[in-house]
């Protein structure tokens, strides 16, 4: 018997009973579909937080003060005020240090900012114009700050696009306009392009001033919250962040590593660690589907064996004219690949189309790898094989004798 | 005339955990080609057994049972398939079509598990159809067709692989009298075209169609000989030969 004939054979057989086919295939079309779903948007939010990583700058090391620990207690990390501007100087101007090419000192916090009519909360970051290089921050209107206006403690802001939106509204561009923060008026000097995205660190909701004036004008500090350093490749991270650590360490009078009254991240270490968790979401969402999955394939099992028992007398019919083992096992086989081949193939529609929606409600790139899909159909197939298996040898197996007699 | 079924001590033993039940015991007979031999018996008597066995259903426990120059005693389940594909055709007393498939395609069917292509497959099922008077009936589907109907399908369909012996157990068990006439009819019509049928009835009338009849009983022949050359159906007499 060629094949054509068994498929279109096994095809006319399932298409008898629609609602049955239906409902098998559904267990299939679910889960063949949430595997897909479920690791495309996993990958889509992988990408969506690596590139807004990347789009803070490259090859970046951030040394954050902290983790102190003082008669026992252990201070959070970032809290301490244990950077100052002369570390930030000392780093980039000593010669033990060669693998680092940028320095930006930078005091951050939060603070309200009014115009007078309108007032809003947001991120206030105090910054060299070493910043807008190592960070990427392109201008949409005017100019970053300048050093002269860091020396000159000058009281300008550049401000972001959603705190303009926030407070002039939307589309508007104060340029030359004013703002208050913490009592002190500041002329607003420059609108940073949007970089979009969203997440744990906004940078379009955001007020940049030189970083002299938010240490003395507006917060009345002298530490640093981060130095943010700029490595001259990817290669040499790990030795910039030795040679930092070790510099600071002297610098700072200490000689155990394990007391160190700073931190330093890695860019890298930040991805690793976001990657980690969406990773193994991903896996974990990804387990359940399968779960669907195995469910969907002992549906198909349950629906031939049915159709087995159903059609015994016509099996034995079959091997009676002269059907050999291979051919009823092909037979059946052939059913039951059919079944889960084509809800793999409904399923990953569906899956794609899920994930298409999903992603476009939550604004992040639509991603389908085409590795997933090749692994749904081969899975859909192998899953008709595994469960479609033991039905086709039971019906293979039967007496002609027996099955002619059964009623 | 050549030896078609050699049959030698055939014995057939059933066995459960306590019991041995010995449905055939050591049955030796010979059909040759071209006769119309009709095995009867009472139930229980072992003919089924014995149908079984010549069909390549089933293997006898003991005994050799040689079909058209093949011993068909030892044989595997794909090999008896093959045995019962190219040598036997079947005509059932549940008729046994396929459901919801045309009298076309089930007369096809054994044909499509040999290697034989589509458009002989074709040619031959129409053929076969017409010989058994349904050629305006082709495309109806099983259950469209009376049971007389289906069953002149099946004898068709036993006829698709030209096969050694045509193999009928009760063929009109399940048929109204009439209809039984006109299938008892066509057998007839095919022995004299040369066709070897050996059929199973328990029903005496109809064994009278045979040219020759064995009685079986517990499993025995207690009597092998010549059918009746004359019988009357409906008043009118017939020739069955």
């Amino acid at each position: 018997m060629e094949y054509t004939e068994i498929i279109t054979e096994a095809i006319g057989t399932l298409t008898v009973n629609k609602l049955r086919t239906g409902l098998a295939t559904l267990g299939i079309v679910i889960g063949i579909g949430s595997v897909i779903a479920l690791v495309s948007l996993g990958q889509a939010s992988q990408k969506s937080v690596e590139s807004q990583i990347q789009s803070l700058g490259s090859n970046l090391l951030t040394v954050s003060p902290g983790a102190v620990s003082q008669g026992g207690v252990r201070g959070a990390t970032g809290g301490g005020t244990t950077l100052t501007l002369e570390d930030a100087k000392a780093i980039s101007s000593t010669s033990q240090i060669t693998t680092i090419q940028a320095v930006s000192p930078e005091y951050q916090s939060r603070g309200q900012v009014t115009t007078g009519r309108t007032n809003t909360n947001t991120q206030i970051l105090g910054v060299t114009p070493v910043y807008a290089d190592i960070r990427k921050v392109t201008m949409a209107q005017g100019s970053f700050i300048s050093e002269q206006q860091v020396s000159g403690m000058a009281k300008v802001a550049v401000i972001g696009p959603t705190v303009v939106t926030d407070l002039f509204g939307e589309g508007a561009s104060p340029v030359g306009q004013t703002v208050r923060i913490n009592g002190q008026t500041l002329t607003i000097i420059g609108i940073t392009e949007a970089k979009g995205g969203s997440g744990f660190q906004n940078q379009d909701d955001i007020v940049f001033v030189p970083l002299s004036t938010a240490q003395k004008q507006l917060f009345g500090a002298d530490h640093l919250t981060s130095i943010v350093l700029e490595a001259k490749s990817a290669d040499v991270m790990v030795n910039a962040q030795n040679e930092v650590g070790y510099f600071l360490l002297a610098r700072h009078k200490l000689n155990d590593p394990a007391k160190a009254d700073f931190s330093i991240m890695n860019q890298q270490d930040i991805l690793n660690t976001v990657n980690q968790v969406t990773g193994t979401f991903t896996t974990l969402l990804t387990g359940v589907a399968a779960i669907s999955l195995l469910v969907g394939g002992i549906g198909i099992m349950n629906i031939m064996l049915v159709t087995v028992t159903e059609r015994t007398r016509e099996i034995g019919l079959r091997k009676a004219l002269g059907a050999k083992k291979k051919v009823i096992i092909t037979q059946f086989l052939m059913e039951s690949i059919i079944l889960t081949f084509a809800g793999g193939l409904i399923g990953i529609g569906i899956g794609i189309l899920a994930s298409f929606i999903i992603t476009k409600l939550s604004n992040s790139p639509f991603v389908v790898s085409p590795s997933s899909i090749l692994l749904a159909f081969v899975v859909s197939a192998g899953i008709g094989i595994l469960f479609g298996w033991y039905p086709a040898q039971k019906a293979a197996n039967l007496q002609p004798i027996e099955a002619l007699r059964y009623e | 005339m050549p030896t078609i079924i050699r049959a030698r001590n055939l014995s057939k033993v059933y066995k459960t955990e306590t019991v041995e039940t010995v449905a055939l015991n050591n049955v030796s007979f010979d059909i040759e080609k071209g006769e119309f031999v009709a095995i009867m018996g009472p139930s229980g008597s072992g003919k089924s057994t014995l149908m079984h066995i010549l069909g390549a259903l089933d293997t006898p426990t003991n005994g050799e049972y040689i079909l058209d120059g093949e011993n068909v005693s030892k044989l595997q389940d794909d090999e008896l398939a093959e045995i019962r594909n190219r040598k036997i055709g079947f005509v059932f007393q549940a008729f046994n079509l396929l459901p919801r498939r045309t009298a076309l395609q089930n007369v096809m069917l054994p044909m499509t598990y040999a290697a034989i292509s589509k458009e002989q497959r074709l040619e031959k099922a129409k053929k076969y159809l017409k010989m058994v008077g349904l050629e305006d009936r082709m495309e109806h589907t099983s259950n469209q067709l009376s049971g007389g109907q289906q069953q002149r399908v099946a004898i068709a369909r036993s006829l698709a692989m030209n096969p050694a012996i045509l193999l009928a157990d009760e063929p009109t068990g399940n048929i109204a009298s009439i209809q039984a006439e006109e299938i008892m009819a066509i057998f007839q019509n095919l022995n004299k075209k040369g066709h070897t049928i050996v059929m199973i009835t328990h029903e005496p009338d109809i064994a009278e169609h045979a040219k020759r009849i064995i009685h079986i009983k517990d499993g025995k022949i207690v009597n092998d000989g010549n059918g009746h050359k004359q019988r009357k159906v409906n008043g009118i007499h017939r020739d069955n030969n």
